[in-house]
């Protein structure tokens, strides 16, 4: 059975004027212990989504549709006082900014004690035992000296381990990381990444990496979401994806990168710019960018269907697989 | 024929030795240190810059890459003459531009133009496009009739794809994109020969970068421009520009023809930069790990900036600056184990 299984989400906006829609029926599975990336543009509605798995999403923003199953309980349903118990203890975030998570007036140690104590039975000094297990397990220097460290005194790399030795701390089955690297050097980002990967392969944790770069999400994991404009548009494995792009989008995506192109040539840019949600087309949300769209795709939306080992939602997909399997047939 | 006899040109851009330090705000108390016996004063300064030579000419695009603070934005000021250096010196085209007036600069203005990371910083809220675009044609050329600045400005518009009904609509009605199009268009109205570009394409989305990354390319090809490119993006490196400087700690550690660069980097900083970037390939890549991170410039090593971080460092690292030395390939590194051969 999957960890977590996400049917139908749909998440809403209540304006002062209008209520726009920002998550369309997203679906999807992760097992025990896998890792899916999602990718997507400024705005495609990454964010919310890991906001609405944890159910934090903040007004006007509300779930308006849909369940989320995670290990058998539907979330959707769960007072907030059980989902306090399943954040931190089995979901835990990891977001862009360090500061989101820690408190500037208390030290490392202080957060960490307080939020095991929260959550287990321990001494305060079973407590800090652990915090100095789980700050060594993300390779911090001298964890002694830093659990006696206010967040800034600390650097942006280092701040982003000890962030993620607190999404450990009580052995959750699911991390959800919003742009973990996005803000930090690449040579950074380089370390704290493989030690993302290392730390959820030994302890079996599920991952939901939530970010714009596909060599991220490449080199971290096993399945990806892509998405656009509030929806689900390519959905399977990443090596697929990444090598086999089927969706229209995700092609104009993975091709507009410059190492697609020769050094000097123009690159194979995507016309036009993601439509806001207050205005998104009628028929397919992409069409109006597509070179593909027929009048088909500016009337109807097209629906998530498998295609080979993918998901993809995207009529002229559609097409060109119906077309194979009618010449196989003859 | 050609005549072979002339003068080779200046280049167009020239930085001999720039240095830039900023004094750092701290109150009295701060700074009174008792060291040797004795109260005394400490002026503690932020190395940005440190002894930065190097050479833009005509029809090139230079860029510079390194990590946050290395001070790549300060260079890229420095040039522009928003920040004067602390020492050194800026050439423009063969002339000190660092040492003069702001009205002695104005007519440099024109032919020098920056781009920056956030278009929107650098657009006038309470302006709608149209005065935008047309304000800095009138300034320079405070002769020309007024349906003459709105053709020059009509002309750009129409070359990089700013929608002449965009005219008087005002910059928050533009997405991040858009706005960027917009200030480049801003740039060119003035028909420029330089542009300095700070990150231009930090802030947009993928799709988004490679439509602005195209109007740079074809303003370069179109108007011959020339380019200071500033970025962190080592891919935008490799497609846009024709040579690279590596920066650490506000030195040059490499200098390089772009393509050279990525075929055999030699300065260990570089090495263990192209190796981190995040590939679409399968797997892990394995990077080289640096130990520790990025010091702060204000303590700056003794000797190599890199030192502390380096595989390489020994004993001559610790105590003695790296100068740049030019390599068999025409590539400039600064590193004494590259010098004396211990790196392969
Ligand atoms: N509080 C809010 N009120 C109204 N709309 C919102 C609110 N928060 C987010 N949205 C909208 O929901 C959509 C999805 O936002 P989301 O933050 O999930 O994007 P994202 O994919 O994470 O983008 P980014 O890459 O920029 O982080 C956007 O169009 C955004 O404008
Ligand atoms: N006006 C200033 N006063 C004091 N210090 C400054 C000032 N401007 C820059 N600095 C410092 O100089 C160093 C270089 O800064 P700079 O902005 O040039 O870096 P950068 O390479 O552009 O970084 P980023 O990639 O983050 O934009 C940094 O340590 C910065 O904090
Ligand atoms: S000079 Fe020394 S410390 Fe600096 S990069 Fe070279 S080997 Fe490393
Ligand atoms: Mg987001
Ligand atoms: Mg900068």
């Amino acid at each position: 059975m999957s960890l977590l299984s996400v049917r139908d989400l749909t998440v809403k906006f209540a304006m002062r004027s209008q209520t726009v829609t920002a998550l369309h029926q997203i679906s999807f599975d992760l097992a025990r212990g896998e890792r899916l990336g999602i990718v997507g543009e400024s705005g495609a509605g990454k964010s919310i989504t890991g906001f609405a798995l944890m159910k934090l999403l903040s007004a006007p923003g509300y779930i308006d549709s849909g369940t989320i199953q995670f290990d058998g309980t539907d979330i959707t349903q769960a007072p907030e006082a059980q989902m306090r118990q399943i954040r931190g203890n089995r979901i835990a975030m990891v977001f862009q900014d360090p500061m989101v998570t820690l408190n500037p007036v208390l030290t490392i140690g202080q957060q960490m004690v307080e939020t095991l104590r929260a959550h287990r039975k321990l001494s305060r000094r079973d407590a800090q035992e652990i915090a100095l297990t789980k700050l060594r397990e993300v390779q911090i220097a001298a964890p002694e000296l830093r659990l006696k460290q206010y967040p800034h005194e600390l650097s942006g790399g280092m701040r982003q381990r000890i962030i993620i030795a607190m999404a450990l701390l009580l052995d959750p089955d699911l991390i959800i990381a919003d742009e973990p690297t996005t803000a930090l050097d690449v040579t950074i980002q380089a370390d704290i990444m493989e030690l993302l990967l290392k730390l959820c392969q030994a302890n079996k944790v599920g991952l939901i990496l939530i970010t714009h770069d596909l060599g991220v999400v490449s080199q971290l994991t096993e399945r990806t979401l892509v998405m656009y404009a509030g929806r689900i548009v390519e959905a399977g494995k990443t090596r697929e994806i990444i090598n086999d792009p089927q969706h229209p989008y995700t092609q104009g995506l993975i091709n507009a990168l410059p190492q697609q192109t020769l050094p000097g040539q123009m690159l194979k840019q995507i016309p036009g710019a993601m439509p806001v949600l207050t205005d998104i087309p009628p028929g397919c949300p992409f069409s109006p960018r597509c070179a593909f769209a027929l009048a088909e795709c500016r009337r109807l939306l097209p629906q998530i269907m498998q295609q080979g080992s993918s998901e993809v939602a995207c009529h002229e997909v559609n097409r060109l697989h119906s077309d194979l399997l009618l010449e196989e047939g003859r | 024929m050609k005549d072979t006899m002339t003068a080779p040109e200046p280049p167009l851009l020239e930085l001999r030795g720039v240095e830039k330090r900023f004094a750092l705000d701290q109150s009295l108390l701060e700074r009174l240190r008792f060291r040797d016996g004795r109260l005394r004063m400490d002026r503690r300064e932020v190395h940005a810059v440190n002894n930065v030579s190097l050479t833009v000419n005509r029809g090139e695009a230079l860029c510079v890459v390194g990590e946050t603070g290395c001070g790549k934005s300060t260079v890229a000021r420095l040039v522009a003459g928003l920040l004067a250096p602390s020492a050194g010196e800026v050439r423009y085209a063969g002339a000190r531009i660092d040492n003069q007036s702001r009205r002695d600069l104005a007519p440099l203005r024109r032919r020098m133009q920056m781009i920056f990371q956030n278009p929107y910083a650098s657009l006038n809220p309470r302006m709608t496009i149209a005065q935008a675009l047309e304000e800095p044609v009138r300034y320079h050329n405070p002769d020309l009739a007024p349906v003459d600045v709105r053709a020059k400005v009509l002309e750009v518009m129409q070359a990089v794809g700013v929608d002449p009904s965009w005219r008087d609509r005002y910059p928050h009605e533009f997405s991040g994109g858009q706005r960027q199009r917009i200030a480049i268009a801003r740039a060119l109205t003035v028909d420029p020969e330089f542009i300095i570009a700070d990150e231009p394409l930090a802030a947009l989305d993928v799709s988004i970068q490679a439509q602005v990354l195209n109007l740079m390319l074809e303003a370069k090809v179109a108007r011959g421009l020339t380019y200071l490119f500033i970025t962190h993006d080592l891919s935008v490196v490799q497609h846009f520009g024709t040579r690279v400087a590596v920066l650490y700690l506000g030195t040059v550690c490499e200098l390089a023809d772009t393509a050279t660069l990525f075929a055999a980097p030699k300065h260990p900083y570089t090495r263990a930069l192209l190796s981190a970037v995040p590939q679409m390939r399968d797997g892990m890549p394995d990077h080289i790990r640096l130990k520790g991170e990025i010091p702060t410039p204000i303590t700056l090593p003794k000797g190599c900036p890199f030192e502390t971080r380096c595989a390489y460092a020994d004993q001559r690292c610790r105590v003695e600056k790296p100068r740049p030395q030019q390599q068999r390939d025409g590539s400039l590194v600064a590193c004494h184990a590259v010098e004396e051969g211990r790196v392969d």
